[in-house]
């Protein structure tokens, strides 16, 4: 379950990513003592901690802003004796420029692990301290807060897939030996990009020699008037790459037709 | 937000996807293929010496000039975990408030409907067709009966939304504090001010020469005219988009203005291009919207009235009637915050495979809008080429002068941007208008939406339209109606009524836009 600071349902989790469980208490106005009527501080603290006392390590926390300018993240993690305690890992750091104005105000942020000031492995609880000095906005929080652990690499699926191909050089007719048919690079999985806007750019796999689903040597002695495996795989690899191609090429490009079948006869606009 | 390096390799990605299934991608490989036949291309080094030859041969700057074209239309790619309305508009009050103006008007529209019985898209029958095909390039000479039909809305109706949208979560108090706003604009975007306008707006220095100022009789052409001439024929040799953005800062000697432009908007009118248009047209030919009664309406009140665009009546109409079949323009519904109207075929109500998009292009023709596609006439007349450009400067800053969104260059920040601008260094002025009752924004409003279309003189008009395109914001529209009613100070500072001082402002045509601004920005003691 992904942790909701304020209303609004979380966003979908990234694909093989999924967040850390926790449970965020609301954000809490800091109040001074002893006044008869709330103030409206500018802090807020939302504390965040891991069901059963677990401890995590931390690799992105990724929230959306609601009005806050400044935010400090404070972790509890076990110190140098052993014993828990809290360390600051991010200081006022700025998500509104100008806090009087709209910009930043409802922006999606994340912070990263090279981004903080201290380590955090073995983290038992998070602060996160809000600021907002401008006394314009009614109300202010973080929301949509997700915490990410190390270690998920996001599967390499739905990336358009490129191919390089060299023809392979013209092999002498040796039957003796499994040997690597020309090297062509395969990146596997499902070919064609999406729309989606936050596709990342395919890496290129290693080169791996592809091998001839070639008989064993004694058996080609005794078939030499069949075609040889090696060449027969070689061509076949050959047009499934080429396949592969085909099917990525698929053009951006619309072909403009707006009406259905022919027919553009409409009555009224729908609302919804 | 995100950090560099995978904001660079997201915005990397997002250009390859688009640039793979155009012509560009192709024609490129064409190239690369026909290039293996030359003697320098050699198997070991095939990669290289490919590259070496796309560079050699013009290709590459081809395709640099695409990847900005990109750069410059597209916003920077959100987070990951952000939804798609929020590359449309990051403020949720803002995408509610477009959500009911949009609301607004296609209630308008159904009403309209309803009242002359009249469908909104049907198909149009063979001896129609063949009739419309016939005088296709004398459109303007068609009396039809447009008495029953008004335009869906006017600028003045927008500006009324636009006064009455609010943050939820800012403090708006009954008594005025420092944090209610004078102007007619209640929301807290950020704007600029004049120190950081004159760091964006650096070009427009009074020590750098500028078409507009320097190029006037007074001032021999040796001094700056010949030599700015000069270095705009490069470009163009160069072919280089994005040098070519950086001149026109300048300003464009007219000879080359057409051809510039067409660089800076990626446009090069290929055969391909010609034949879409071609089909546009087709589409025009068959099928009958109501949309083509509107844009008829507007053109007839608006340009043909106009003593500089009445002549170009019938091009107006092959460009509109084309762009409002164009489903390419729905491509910018991505980045932009409004929505297309959406209808069903008749006799299929909420089937979703029968769903269509209403009109083919999305975009509702309000009262003014040929006014966005008559200056360009007077440079391109070649119908397909205008039309390629109109829809270029539509998709990448009309749109955003009619929809309500929190970008620096929309329609919201300009008029923030405005009464800012005029209320801080004009202060004496700005007070006593609205004393009077005549907020100036009412006055410079309907200027910004029709980016000074129609109000001042062609060529000025399109000295500032080169500095639109050169600095890719539409924030000199704000600078410029704040610096024309510091150049009219005296006299508003007299008037005692909105009336008297709409008079004052009625005629812009005697303006010289350059001298405006540079004063504006550059020579006003702040």
């Amino acid at each position: 379950m992904s942790g909701a600071a304020g209303p609004g349902p979380g966003p979908p989790a990234g694909p093989g990513r999924s967040p850390l469980p926790c449970a965020p208490r609301p954000a809490a106005a800091l109040q001074l003592g002893g006044g008869a009527e709330p103030a409206r501080p500018g802090v807020a603290v939302i504390d965040l901690r891991f069901p059963r006392g677990a401890a995590a390590d931390v690799q992105e926390i990724v929230f959306r802003n609601f009005y806050t300018a400044f935010l400090s993240v404070r972790v509890q993690r076990p110190g140098p004796t052993g014993s828990r305690r809290w360390v600051t890992c991010l200081r006022d750091y700025c998500l509104m420029p100008c806090p009087h104005t709209e910009e930043g105000s409802q922006d999606y942020f994340s912070l990263r692990r090279h981004q903080m000031l201290c380590d955090m492995d073995q983290v038992t609880a998070v602060r996160f301290i809000l600021r907002q000095p401008s006394p314009v906005w009614l109300h202010f929080t973080i929301e949509e807060l997700q915490i990410f652990p190390p270690g998920q690499k996001s599967p390499q699926k739905d990336f358009p897939s490129w191919l390089s191909q060299l023809t392979p050089p013209e092999q002498p007719a040796s039957l003796h030996g499994v040997g690597s048919v020309g090297t062509i690079a395969i990146v596997p999985g499902s070919p064609g990009g999406t729309s989606h806007p936050a596709t990342p750019l395919p890496e290129p796999r290693a080169i791996q020699p592809i091998r001839a689903i070639s008989a064993p040597q004694h058996r080609a002695h005794f078939f030499q008037e069949l075609p040889d495996p090696e060449k027969v795989s070689t061509e076949v690899q050959q047009m499934w790459v080429l396949t592969e191609v085909i099917r990525a090429r698929q053009a951006a490009a619309r072909i403009g037709r707006f009406d259905v079948d022919g027919c553009y006869d409409i009555n009224l606009l729908s609302y919804t | 937000m995100l950090d560099p390096d995978s904001g660079l390799s997201l915005t990397i990605a997002r250009i390859v996807q688009r640039l793979k299934g155009s012509s560009l991608h192709s024609q490129l490989e064409r190239q690369a293929r026909v290039s293996l036949h030359k003697p320098e291309i050699k198997l070991e080094s095939l990669k290289e010496d490919i590259k070496d030859f796309l560079k050699t041969s013009g290709w590459e700057k081809k395709l640099q000039n695409a990847v900005y074209s990109e750069l410059n239309v597209f916003p920077s790619p959100c987070h990951p975990a952000a939804p798609p309305e929020h590359m449309k508009e990051p403020l949720a009050y803002m995408r509610k408030a477009q959500g009911s103006w949009e609301k607004r008007i296609l209630k308008s529209l159904n009403s309209m409907c309803t009242e002359l019985s009249i469908p909104l898209a049907q198909k149009r029958p063979v001896n129609e067709q063949k009739e419309l095909l016939n005088k296709w390039n004398e459109m303007g000479t068609d009396e039809p009966d447009l008495s029953l039909f008004r335009p869906v809305y006017a600028p003045k109706d927008f500006l009324e939304v636009l006064m009455n949208l609010r943050n939820p979560n800012y403090e708006n108090g009954e008594q005025p504090s420092f944090r209610s706003h004078l102007g007619l604009i209640q929301v807290p975007l950020k704007v600029k001010d004049i120190p950081e306008l004159k760091e964006d707006f650096s070009e427009l220095g009074l020590n750098i020469g500028q078409l507009g100022i320097d190029d006037s009789a007074q001032v021999p052409p040796e001094f700056f005219e010949n030599e700015h001439v000069r270095v705009g024929q490069k470009v163009l040799a160069e072919q280089d988009s994005a040098a070519a953005q950086q001149y026109v800062r300048q300003g464009c000697p007219t000879a080359l203005r057409a051809d510039l432009w067409a660089l800076i908007l990626n446009i090069s009118n290929q055969p391909e291009d010609i034949l879409y248009y071609e089909q546009l047209k087709s589409n025009v030919i068959q099928h009958d919207l109501l949309v083509d009664s509107l844009i008829y309406k507007d053109v007839k009140l608006t340009a043909s009235n106009d003593d500089y665009y009445f002549v170009f009546e019938d091009y107006l109409y092959q460009v509109l009637l084309c762009f409002s079949r164009d489903t390419s323009v729905l491509e910018h519904f991505t980045y932009s915050s409004a929505t297309p109207p959406k209808s069903y075929i008749r006799g299929k109500l909420g089937m979703e495979e029968y769903a269509v998009f209403y009109p083919p292009n999305g975009v509702i023709p309000f009262h003014g809008f040929s006014m966005y596609v008559a200056p360009l006439c007077f440079l391109y007349h070649e119908p397909s080429k205008l039309y390629q450009i109109f829809r270029e400067m539509y998709v990448r800053f009309f749109f955003r002068l009619h929809s309500i969104s929190s970008h620096p260059s929309g329609i919201v920040s300009l008029c923030l941007l405005f009464e800012t601008l005029l209320q801080t260094h004009l202060p004496q002025l700005f007070y006593h208008l609205r004393e009077i009752g005549a907020q100036p924004l009412r006055i410079s409003f309907k200027w910004m939406v029709r980016a000074f279309s129609g109000y001042l003189a062609t060529d000025q008009l399109l000295l500032l339209w080169d500095r639109i395109l050169g600095y890719n914001s539409l924030e000199i529209l704000a600078v410029l109606a704040a610096a024309v009613f510091a150049f009219r100070a005296v006299n508003l500072m007299e008037v005692t009524s909105l009336a008297a001082a709409e008079a004052v402002l009625a005629d812009l045509s005697t303006l010289k836009v350059m001298p405006l601004l540079q004063i504006f920005l550059f020579a006003t003691v702040t």
